[in-house]
């Protein structure tokens, strides 16, 4: 059954080494085929079908299709269309599609998987008749070639042997390989023939990727400088002459990007079309630096490419402006260009098209949702269908003598406008999985009706007589966490904190666990919840709600009157919540004199608790951020925002906040101390003392010193800058700090030095997430683990990994980012919504002074919008000077400082019917030709929709 | 993509073979003469000779017998042509010396030492090749060797490796496998009985998987027995025949 092979391999590690490995050739590997009935098939059975659909044109006999490598690797989007089945994948394609594309092999892998797609993975580098030995001087790209080919001629002849009439259509868009294909007597096209020739091919032909020129504009007159090839780059780095990192464009302007240079953890600036070389946000590419004198600063201009006039704009000349503008040499910054593409990170876009001004033409500009993506140019002949749609594009390529890159069209999403569609887009554009819970998941499920049973008891305590309560915002439903508090017989203070027991419905590594660490997070917009966990248990099961048994994972301390814990317990229980209160009642439930109750005694005393707990946590140095957050209140029918409030904070609020804070310090102190080398924890870095520059800047205009050596000088400083008559002022600086903040991470416990484990703004050595496990995954490892501790549970192989659970934490942090993005785009779109009826004068103040901008906060509305000024003496309108040393825009007399109270208007500006932007125009002060005149009335404007006309401009 | 997929999703690992199979084995006794049994075994590229002389009168310091069962005396060496680099020296070093102790405790337990009393029995052990299961391979050679010198034994020693790779054990694994950072268990049997003689374990593994490898290399060991027992019946017929001649 074996047979042996050795080949030999020369691999570079520091000196060359000779490899040498066995490699095992078998003849016992199946062809898949349902026609064969010599092979011996696999347990699932044959995959490729006897009766085949995708006739085409070009081949009359019913075919298997092999594709090469680049077929696979560009134009997944047409093998994952449905019509496209019954495929052979060799694993000398697979293998290079794995070396060169994680994506692309993610994806291939999933259709290998999908039972109606018929695709099969032939083990051709295995099997003794397949397998082709590199021939002396042979490229091994060559060698590949011809063991694709070595491959389809087996298929061949192996269906011929069988009687059957099935062929084998070779794809790849290689001429040489077509050419020696069919000198072996194969079937071969390009993927464009083939697709071109079938008989349904209606979308598809838009799916098909354009490597190369094909879609160059003539009008383009660019020539993009030339990208290195790989090995030249790799040497360069090695030498110190290129730097490798990773490119993010900036949001606000085009023609600025930054690249993170990994091995000496700083930021390059990069500037202007050319120097940019069509490098597209997430990049990884090589720089060269620029030299001094060259350098330039982000110019605070805000430029978004929307207008189409800015299409036929010279590259160069918009470049060539760039440099007329002398930096002074105290604002430059480290500078360089981009000189090759290591590694392209390109993913699928949503976007709308930009139906190009000839009515005839099938070439369009399709505009990313993403600020950060240039336009795409797409080929497509059902324009006019797509004009009204959200669609989704991937790019192919950007050659050197275009614009823009081009790309292809892959689906659409639904009207533009359409809800529906807008949410699909926001969360497709911030890779939220929010498809429906599969079979597989919820079959692990529990059954209904679910009891407790004397097996559960086993490991519990059994807390049902102590009066426990919930406190949450309005409409929760999803609770995670009850309280109680009560007086023990010697004085002390017995306080508990229950969390849902989610770990125990949740096993390790099923396909519920499985998806559940996937999807990381429940992600809330502000009209939909995209549940983490199915809604049997977020909603039901788990829920800590009022008046039903519930499993909950327990911590109870013990406290002396002044918050000193005396001990602390940890214990699997059952409860049974005696209210289910929001924020709102609980307060009233406190500050009602004539209430006595359990739970009225139970809230005071957690009350008088976390105020010595928060005042304890300040004194060590703890921030207090403010951060504006919304509310919309949505009409019930049509689930259109009626009305705006910013979340209003009670004491209760933070009532909560404080026992959580101390059950997740608690469990991390737990947790750490049993598994020191895998515990899922959370750090919050101290951010470097260059983040604080532009608060520092602000608050000494208006004369305040801001000390940020540590967190809890900055806390004070922030604490002691109050202006007597500006209630504003010190939320501003909050807010400001906030914005100089790093990101809080998960991370596993046996990665880092323990000297990194600080979470900055808690002002805690040690922390974790303990108190969400409906909704956050961290919390459910973080109970496995703690359960673990306590005897209550068994430990399992990953659990105890501390390279998979590093990697399972990165996985998380990436989709809470993507959770918090989500949820701002979410309250945009709502924002717009509500101001699509409305003209509104409103209170705002002045967070940041750009070049061409101010940027404004508006409290009420929770909401930052930027108000552009003109600085181009060529333009017509008032002229705003700008002051880069004090900071201020400055008008007709008039300037405006960062921390300015003015009235601005809101409103929605139409010009773009499908990029609806909120506008915001001055009222106060009054600049003689750039201010308005106030709203007459704040009620409805004329509810006419945009009209058609309009769009013919674009 | 870094790294190497050691099992592929159609259950290959990366020399082509399924989780639950041996590489080759290629294996002859009788190779010496001057030794009192001797053997060459090949499993994959790992390439190992082994003698044995004895029984015989203690060598050097009489101190060192025992007066109730043999004196075991096991020597490991690797060629310093047998890896990739060269090695600095054949003996000696931290390894070798406890790969040496590994083999006489194995082969402590399996050989019938009362019968010789106060003698002692050699066994050499050379890696001509080294791609992985270095020990077993010795055990499984020095084990042909005692049956070439006529040595009695409780059983054939059997030893196999394995390891844990996507949730799947898998059998014997090469020197690509054992440098990946995983778990390795190394066990020696008497398959007959099922005894394990020697097991040694390398990296960490969850308690709950340690049954699933342990009968992965259990088995291993069983199919490792099939094999040399067909060699020894061949040999056993080949000198018979070639006696019988004479
Ligand atoms: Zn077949």
């Amino acid at each position: 059954m074996l047979t042996n092979k050795v080949f030999l391999k020369k691999t570079k590690k520091g000196s060359i080494l000779k490899i040498v490995r066995e490699h095992y050739l078998r003849d016992d590997i199946s062809c898949g085929s349902s026609v064969c009935e010599l092979c011996q098939h696999d347990d699932k059975g044959p995959v490729l079908e006897e009766k085949l659909t995708n006739l085409s044109q070009k081949v009359d006999q019913s075919h298997y299709i092999i594709p090469d490598t680049n077929v696979v690797l560009h134009q997944i989007d047409v093998l994952e269309d449905l019509s496209i089945q019954n495929v052979i994948i060799l694993q000398t394609v697979i293998e290079e599609v794995r070396h060169r594309s994680a994506p692309a092999y993610k994806r291939l892998k999933d259709i290998l998987t999908n039972p109606t797609k018929h695709f099969y993975n032939f083990a051709n580098e295995f099997n003794k008749e397949t397998y082709v030995e590199r021939e002396p001087g042979e490229k091994s790209n060559d060698r590949n070639d011809r063991a694709i080919r070595e491959a389809a001629y087996w298929y061949q002849q192996h269906l011929k042997k069988l009687e059957s009439e099935i062929d084998i259509v070779l794809l790849t868009n290689d001429a040489d390989n077509r050419t020696k294909a069919k000198e072996k007597g194969l079937t071969s096209f390009t993927i464009h023939e083939y697709v071109k020739g079938l008989k349904d091919n209606g979308t598809l032909l838009d799916k098909l990727a354009h490597v190369g020129t094909g879609l160059v504009h003539e009008k383009d007159k660019v020539q993009f400088p030339e990208h290195l090839p790989l090995n030249e780059i790799l040497r360069g780095i090695k030498s110190g002459k290129y730097l490798q990192g990773s490119f993010i464009a900036s949001r606000e302007n085009y023609l600025e990007a930054n690249v993170s240079v990994k091995s000496e953890d700083r930021w390059i600036f990069i500037q202007g079309h050319m120097n940019l070389n069509r490098a597209v946000n997430d990049d990884t590419v090589a720089i060269e630096m620029l030299p001094e004198e060259e350098w330039s600063c982000p110019s605070s201009l805000m430029l978004e490419e929307t207008e189409e006039k800015t299409d036929d704009a010279d590259i160069e000349a918009e470049d060539a402006k760039l440099k007329q503008n002398k930096v002074p040499k105290d604002l430059r910054q480290p500078t360089g260009r981009v000189v090759g593409i290591i590694k392209r990170n390109w993913r699928q876009y949503c976007g709308i098209l930009q139906q190009s001004a000839i009515k005839e033409a099938t070439r369009h500009l399709f505009l990313p949702a993403e600020k950060r993506i240039p336009k795409i140019r797409i080929e497509t002949r059902q324009a006019k269908d797509l004009s009204t749609q959200r669609i989704v594009v991937a790019i192919d390529s950007w050659p050197r003598n275009s614009r823009y890159p081009h790309g292809h069209f892959v689906r659409k999403l639904g009207n533009v406008g359409d809800k529906d569609t807008e949410n699909e887009v926001l969360l497709l554009e911030h890779d939220v999985p929010h498809s429906n819970f599969s079979e597989a998941v919820l079959n692990f499920l529990p059954k209904m009706p679910w009891t407790i049973t004397d097996e559960d008891m086993k490991h519990r305590t059994d807390l049902r007589h102590i009066t426990v309560c919930s406190v949450d915002p309005p409409g929760c439903t999803d609770i995670d966490d009850a309280l109680h508090c009560r007086p023990l017989a010697n004085g002390n203070l017995e306080v508990g904190v229950h969390i849902a027991d989610v770990s125990h419905f949740i096993r390790p590594g099923n396909a519920l666990d499985k998806e559940a660490s996937n999807r990381g997070t429940t992600v809330y917009l502000v009209d939909k919840r995209i549940d983490m966990v199915p809604e049997l248990l977020s909603s039901n099961l788990c829920s800590l709600r009022c008046d039903v048994d519930r499993f909950a994972f327990t911590v109870i301390w013990e406290m002396t009157h002044e918050a000193e814990i005396v001990n602390t317990k940890f214990m699997k229980s059952v409860i049974e919540s005696r209210a289910s209160l929001t924020y709102g009642e609980a307060q009233m439930i406190i500050d009602d004199p004539t209430r006595n109750d359990d739970i009225a005694t139970s809230l005071r005393g957690l009350n008088k608790l976390a105020k010595i707990l928060k005042q304890k946590r300040i004194d060590k140095g703890a921030l207090t951020l403010a951060s504006p957050e919304i509310r919309f209140n949505i009409d019930s029918e049509t689930h259109d925002p009626i009305d705006v409030q910013a979340k209003q904070l009670l004491d209760t609020n933070s009532m909560v906040e404080e026992f959580m804070l101390l059950a997740n310090i608690s469990t991390a102190q737990k947790i750490h101390e049993e598994f020191p080398n895998c515990a899922v924890l959370r750090r919050h870095p101290s951010p470097p003392p260059s983040n604080f520059d532009p608060l520092i800047k602000a608050a000494l205009s208006k004369g305040f010193t801001m000390n940020v050596s540590t967190g809890k000088d900055l806390a004070d400083s922030l604490n002691s800058a109050v202006i007597e008559n500006d209630k504003y002022f010190n939320t501003m600086l909050r807010i400001m700090t906030t914005r100089c903040m790093m990101q809080a991470v998960y991370f596993c416990s046996g990665m880092i030095p323990e000297a990194e484990y600080l979470h900055y703004g808690l002002a805690s050595e040690i922390y974790t997430h303990f108190t969400s496990p409906i909704r956050r995954y961290s919390d459910i490892l973080v109970h496995r683990l703690l359960a673990v501790c306590i005897g209550a549970d068994a430990s399992y192989p990953e659990l105890l990994d501390k390279h998979k659970t590093q990697l399972v934490c990165n996985n998380l942090n990436y989709r809470h980012k993507m959770a918090q993005y989500a949820g701002r785009s979410s309250v945009n779109l709502h924002t717009h919504l509500f101001f699509k009826k409305r003209v509104v004068d409103e209170d705002g103040y002045i967070l940041f002074v750009r070049k061409n901008a101010v940027q404004v906060l508006i409290p009420k509305y929770g909401l930052e919008a930027t108000l552009y000024l003109n600085t181009d003496q060529r333009k017509k309108g008032p002229l705003f000077v700008f002051n880069e040393e004090e900071n201020t825009q400055t008008c007709g007399g008039i300037s405006l400082h960062v921390f300015d109270r003015v009235i601005i208007q809101i409103s929605i500006d139409r010009s773009n019917v499908q990029h609806l932007k909120l506008q915001i125009k001055l009222v106060q002060p009054q600049i003689p030709e750039f201010s308005v005149a106030p709203t007459e009335d704040d009620k409805s404007t004329d509810d006419e929709p945009p009209t058609k006309k309009q769009k013919l401009d674009i | 993509m870094a790294g190497i997929e050691l099992l592929s999703d159609q259950g290959f690992r990366v020399d082509g073979r399924k989780a639950n199979e041996l590489r080759r084995i290629q294996c002859r006794l009788g190779v010496f003469t001057q030794a009192d049994g001797s053997a060459y075994i090949e499993q994959g590229n790992t390439k190992i000779l082994a003698a044995v002389y004895g029984p015989h009168e203690i060598r050097g310091s009489r101190s060192k017998a025992l007066h109730d069962k043999v004196l075991v005396n096991c020597q490991y060496s690797m060629a310093t042509f047998s890896t990739g680099e060269r090695k600095r020296r054949p003996r000696g070093d931290r390894k070798s010396k406890e790969m040496t102790m590994h083999l006489q405790q194995t082969f402590d337990a399996a050989i019938l030492t009362s019968l010789y009393p106060r003698s002692q029995i050699d066994i050499f052990v050379e890696v001509l090749q080294s791609d992985g299961g270095n020990y077993c391979a010795s055990v499984n050679a020095a084990t042909l060797a005692l049956i070439d010198a006529g040595i009695p034994l409780k059983d054939y020693v059997c030893a196999c490796s394995a390891s844990f790779v996507n949730d799947k054990p898998i059998m014997d694994i090469s020197y690509l496998e054992e440098s990946s950072g995983g778990a390795e268990l190394i066990v020696a049997t008497l398959p007959k009985s099922e005894q394990i003689v020697f097991l040694e374990m390398n990296s960490r593994l969850h308690e709950d998987n340690l049954s699933h490898v342990l009968d992965m290399a259990v088995k291993g060991c069983k199919d490792i027995h099939d094999v040399l027992d067909q060699a020894v019946r061949e040999h056993v017929g080949e000198v018979a025949a070639i006696s019988g001649l004479e």
